[in-house]
């Protein structure tokens, strides 16, 4: 897809063994190896036994595709996609390659269209990937052209089963996928429903950034508050997210990877930390103040406790709300080393057209460029440059020791925990024994 | 904040447009040159109070949507981007370098001038290759004050469908 390591990308070839070399530590809970991020082998796993197994997957949302013949292109998991809008208004998810040579015939981001054509041999096929046409399927003068069993019917696209809520759209490649409603269970819904009650949402806007890290960190990074205070000098500074604040970093009861890492803002701008507090942020500074408050303005649109969510769905979105700035991010895995982010910016139908620049401007928050963004991506680089070539081999997960999922500690990885211990199951991962 | 991406004939004449162009480029010169000085809180001093400032992809632009990887209106906002980055922003250290085209004038309105300039953008890391960050137009406002321009809206628009990790300074 797109690499920006491919000078200085190299993984010693030990940071990539093979499935049967991969296995946990001990101490299962406490520790997570290197090879997790690294090895191809466990990554083309995860394609099968998460991607493409039992998972709703975010493909787009329906404010994209309103009008029948609406289409985008799409991933699910690496996998590329078109979604698109039937004429009698469905939506249908099919894999964006021709049944006959391959090819990935739908080339433009999004647009509008009766049917796709393949360049190649103009294969055609329907909004739901069905195969319409074949030229020459009879040959010329009946020499050539398909066998007579040949059934059009037998060479669609690969299509995956769809899902929509509150104008959200999922596709999942298992039958057995659960409703998306169990699937997501109940207090992820509930939040879930929050940014997402059902109005009509407006599109603000998209941008595509390619992550040189695992995309297993960047649910990590959403689900460690210890960083938050720590590297992220601007949220403390201003007040949106200071040590003993009201806060929860939720896991799903049921699997422990879906969550939230939530918190509610005083109403001061900035923030009163205490002495004790500071001493242990050494990127806090006293100093800084805005010329242009507004940017801080919480407009309260929400009935909910809390000012910023942001929310995980397993395996590749999430749902971004830090006060008035809503997004949705999706991951893209590329490959063990590298994720491509892409980022829907959005507000409601109904917004004025001040409630619609007030969320442009608090977007400078998020984003490759956010006063945010900008450090997670930088950090979850550094992270991933450390472990390709270090002669070590493990991480340490050790705050909060002893507690796995929800908890209302800032210092804690107790959610790190919970979908390591989902995804060990599903990945059939064997822990070794402790020694006698 | 409709952008043109279209290519229209300029509306001031070739001979006018070649008066204005080196003043259009010794702007540029200068604005380069502090952010590939990485002197970053220089920065708003080329704007004009109520200037906006906008970084966007052309897919954005050509859908007209009015998201910015950097959103800035007025040069309050654009004071605040340059104090976060300069001191509140962590990120690996690099330098930036600004290439640019030739300067196209469009329009001449009293003290406003309407340009646009293709710029490329390289981005060198510490132990990383020269890589071409971003590459697009700056669609540019300037109006004079005195005896200078300033930019009165600028929007950067990118090509660039992927950015490498992340866009650390302005453009």
């Amino acid at each position: 897809m797109y690499q920006s390591q491919a000078a200085i990308g190299i993984t010693n070839s030990q940071k990539n063994p093979p499935l049967e070399e991969c296995v946990w530590p001990a101490d299962a809970l406490n520790n997570i190896p290197d090879w997790v991020y690294t090895s191809q082998a466990n990554y083309d796993r995860e394609i099968e036994r998460i991607f493409r197994a039992d998972t709703w997957n975010f493909v787009a949302l329906e404010a994209e595709i309103p009008n029948p013949g609406d289409y985008k292109r799409g991933y699910v998991g690496s996998t590329a996609v078109v979604v698109a809008r039937a004429e009698d208004n469905t939506i249908a998810v099919f894999e964006n390659r021709c049944a006959h040579r391959g090819a990935e015939f739908c080339r433009a981001n999004q647009g509008n269209t009766k049917e796709f054509v393949c360049p190649y041999h103009q294969w055609s096929y329907d909004l739901k990937g069905n195969l319409q046409g074949v030229p020459f399927k009879r040959g010329i003068n009946k020499v050539g052209g398909m066998p007579p069993d040949f059934k059009n019917s037998d060479h669609s696209t690969r299509q995956l089963r769809v899902t929509t809520r509150n104008g959200v759209i999922f596709a999942t490649y298992s039958d057995k996928t659960p409703p998306l409603e169990e699937y997501l269970t109940k207090e992820i819904v509930d939040e879930f429903d929050v940014a997402f009650p059902g109005k009509k949402l407006k599109i603000l806007g998209y941008c595509r950034n390619e992550l040189p890290c695992n995309w297993k960190m960047y649910h990590e990074n959403l689900k460690d508050p210890y960083h938050a205070t720590l590297l992220h000098s601007f949220l403390v500074v201003f007040g949106l997210l200071v040590p003993g604040i009201k806060s929860i970093v939720f896991a799903d009861k049921e699997h422990g990877r879906h969550g939230f890492m939530a918190s509610s803002k005083p109403d001061q701008i900035y923030a009163t930390v205490a002495e004790n507090d500071k001493a242990e942020m050494r990127s806090f500074s006293d100093n800084l103040r805005l010329k242009d408050e507004r940017f801080l303005d919480f407009v309260r649109e929400f009935e909910s406790p809390w000012s910023a969510n942001m929310m995980t769905v397993w395996p590749n979105l999430i749902v971004q709300r830090q006060m008035n700035t809503l997004g949705v991010r999706q991951i893209i895995p590329n490959g063990p080393n590298s994720m491509v982010m892409q980022w829907t910016m959005f507000g409601y139908e109904d917004d004025t057209p001040e409630m619609t620049r007030h969320r442009l401007r608090q977007g400078n928050l998020m984003g490759p460029s956010g006063f945010l963004g900008l450090e997670d991506n930088e950090a979850l680089k550094f992270v991933q440059e450390g472990l390709r070539q270090s002669s070590t081999d493990n991480n340490v997960l050790k705050l909060d020791s002893g507690y796995v999922g929800t908890t209302r500690n800032l210092i804690s990885e107790a959610c790190i925990r919970s979908l390591y211990e989902h995804y060990r199951s599903v990945m059939d991962i064997r822990v070794a024994e402790r020694a006698a | 904040m409709r952008i043109q991406l279209a290519y229209t004939t300029p509306a001031v004449s070739p001979a006018r447009a070649t008066q204005l162009r080196p003043e259009i480029e010794s702007f540029h010169v200068e604005y380069c040159a502090v952010l590939d000085a990485n002197d970053i809180e220089r920065w708003p001093d080329f704007f004009s109070a109520d200037a906006t400032y906008r970084i966007t992809s052309r897919e954005n632009a050509s859908l007209d949507m009015p998201v910015g990887l950097v959103y800035c209106e007025g040069r309050d906002m654009i004071v605040d981007r340059a104090l976060a980055v300069a001191h509140s922003q962590m990120f690996a250290p690099r330098h930036m370098l600004h290439v640019l085209g030739i300067p196209r004038v469009l329009e001449e309105d009293g003290a406003t001038i309407r340009a646009q300039t293709p710029f490329i953008l390289m981005q060198t890391l510490i132990e990383g290759p020269s890589t071409i960050h971003l590459c697009g137009v700056y669609h540019d406002v300037f109006v004079r004050q005195e005896d200078r321009l300033l930019i009165a809206r600028r929007e950067v628009v990118y090509d660039t469908q992927i950015l490498d990790t992340a866009l650390a300074y302005p453009v």
